[in-house]
């Protein structure tokens, strides 16, 4: 028996669930909005806009669900400074502290995005200069994109630095979060900008760029499952039918048929996907989190 | 500096009396479970079932018999902190809450702790919980306090068969060698140490002689510290935002429908 299985549970559970998936979401939205300000075109404008419109309310949100989950709350920033001395507090080696300055720079960063995406419809307004295609936007949004994509990952990477059973017993789980968050937040986007006709070409771009992170998650959670080699038998429970037809056929399986069938990004069928698709995001997380929780 | 201190625990001679367990609530203030109204475990005469933010010692009665319930034995353990050299509690602990003492036990300052709980997750051994009148993650201090003026951890103390021996890990080490070898001479042939090398986890500083698989005394057969997995768990996670990075970019960039 793999040694991971005397140890105890943390009690993670709805908070944290709740935390890894807006999380992934607040991450994910803002990489995708960098890359399509930097990449895109200037009529998919509006979609990054979404992006960083989202991304700052969203890691509001995790900074209060994490803060809550603590068993002591008002000692939240103990995780940033010694509160004895007051001097920065960081271990570049534990994911959990490195975590919580990764979550705070990407907080700056996302901050910046949403000031400078705020105005967008008046042309040019105070912060303009905070969004691509200015030199300073453009430094912010490239940045920001990068700590995006580390909060859509570490946090499995968090898990995988304990001595939890299936946590820990892979290391796969920060990709999987990550690819995860980028369908997710593709999705969302989609969901979100599905009502704009005129975005019809982003859109449809996002679409494409979705069936790619939808097979992509699949592949990265078949190798998951090949990683925990013996150890997935833990699966051959109510966790495995939930990620077999939860995560898997509602949220990856499912969608990739409704996205291929649907003959418009802005069609019933592509909203259902976009829909299931972040359902399966967070049965996923549901899953991972819970199934190593009960044991 | 005073010398590496820690306990050396020989299960054979432990009696199950709990003495320590009740010692150790004692001197360290610790709380009932469920405010006294604790239930019966059904299965077993042991009714502390593991250790918790309450229970810093357990003693784990280990009761093998056989099916007719004609043969059998009993394993009594008292199990605590192993105030590992290499921690993985005080590794991964984002507050600096867990730190390493001058006598080289591992203790967690409460005041300090904000009860993330990354460190219950971490511990290989299921040590620390969450301590619900302080919400904090609290465990054995090795009785810090006390070793601070000289004198014996409290379930050291109490221990009446010497079953828990507290003193210098270098002495430990020699008395529980020359046990191993008795208890060999004797014919109890499974004897052994569990943690008094620096192959576990660089020693444990709280080790045992246990005369079965650790697996039957609940304890992991090969500890590891949660770094472990760093290195490869960020690598792989940055190839995953490379792949997912260059699909965006190729999707976002290679559009047949410009004039949609
Ligand atoms: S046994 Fe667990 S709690 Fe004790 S020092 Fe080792 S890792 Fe920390
Ligand atoms: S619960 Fe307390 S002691 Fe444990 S890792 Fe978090 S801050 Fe450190």
């Amino acid at each position: 028996m793999s040694s991971t299985f005397f140890t105890e549970p943390p009690h993670w559970r709805w908070l944290i669930i709740l935390y890894f998936f807006i999380g992934g979401l607040a991450g994910g939205c803002y990489f995708l909005a960098s890359m399509i300000d930097l990449v895109g075109r200037p009529t998919d404008r509006p979609l990054a806009r979404l992006g960083y419109l989202i991304a700052f309310p969203a890691v509001v949100v995790c900074g209060i669900l994490l803060i809550a989950d603590l068993g002591r709350p008002e000692r939240f920033w103990h995780m940033l400074l010694q509160s004895a001395t007051w001097r920065p507090m960081l271990k570049t080696y534990s994911p959990m502290s490195f975590g919580a300055w990764g979550l705070l720079v990407f907080s700056a960063f996302a901050f910046l995005s949403f000031l400078g995406a705020l105005g967008e419809d008046e042309r040019r307004h105070r912060f303009s200069f905070l969004r691509p295609p200015s030199v300073i936007g453009t430094i912010v949004s490239a940045l920001g994109g990068l700590a995006g994509f580390f909060l859509a990952s570490y946090t499995g990477v968090l898990l995988a630095v304990t001595n939890r059973p299936i946590w820990s017993d892979t290391t796969l789980l920060g990709a999987v979060f990550l690819v995860s968050s980028a369908s997710t937040s593709i999705a969302l986007l989609m969901l979100l900008g599905s009502r704009r006709v005129f975005l019809v070409g982003g859109l449809r771009a996002l679409a494409r760029f979705d069936t790619f992170v939808l097979v992509l998650e699949l592949i990265t959670l078949v190798a998951l499952v090949v990683s925990l080699g013996s150890l997935a038998r833990v699966w051959l429970s109510a966790w495995g039918a939930l990620l077999l037809l939860g995560v898997v056929g509602i949220g990856i399986i499912v969608p990739l048929i409704l996205e291929v069938r649907a003959h418009s990004p802005l069609s019933a069928s592509a909203r259902a996907a976009a829909v299931l698709v972040l359902v399966g995001g967070f049965l996923l997380r549901v899953v991972i989190v819970l199934s190593s929780e009960a044991i | 500096m005073p010398e590496p201190m820690g306990f050396y625990t020989d299960t054979t001679v432990c009696i199950g009396c709990k003495a320590c367990e009740v010692a150790c609530k004692e001197w360290n203030q610790l709380p009932a479970t469920n405010g006294g109204r604790s239930k019966l475990s059904g299965d077993s005469y042991d009714n502390t079932r593991r250790l918790d933010g309450i229970h810093w010692r357990h003693v784990k009665f280990i009761e093998q018999f056989d099916a007719e319930r004609r043969q059998g034995r009993w394993l009594m353990m008292s199990d605590v902190c192993k105030h590992c050299v290499r921690a993985g509690c005080l590794e991964v602990c984002p507050t600096g809450a867990i730190i390493r003492t001058e006598f080289d036990t591992v203790v967690i300052q409460s005041d300090v702790c904000n009860g993330c709980r990354d460190c219950i997750g971490a511990c290989p051994f299921g040590v620390i919980d969450i301590n619900p009148v302080s919400g904090t993650a609290q465990k054995c201090t090795l009785c810090y306090d006390r070793m601070r003026a000289g004198m014996t951890p409290a379930c050291a103390q109490a221990c009446p068969t010497a079953s828990i021996n507290f003193g210098p890990i270098r002495e430990l080490k020699q008395k529980a060698q020359a046990r191993v070898e008795q208890l060999h001479g004797r014919g109890e042939r499974g004897a052994y140490l569990y943690g008094a090398d620096e192959k576990m986890l660089g020693g444990l500083n709280s080790f045992y002689l246990l005369v079965d698989k650790p697996e039957v005394y609940g304890l992991p057969p090969d500890p590891k510290m949660p770094t472990r997995n760093l290195k490869r768990g960020s690598l792989w996670s940055a190839l995953g935002a490379v792949v997912v990075g260059v699909v965006g970019l190729i999707s976002l960039r290679s559009r047949r429908d410009v004039n949609v």
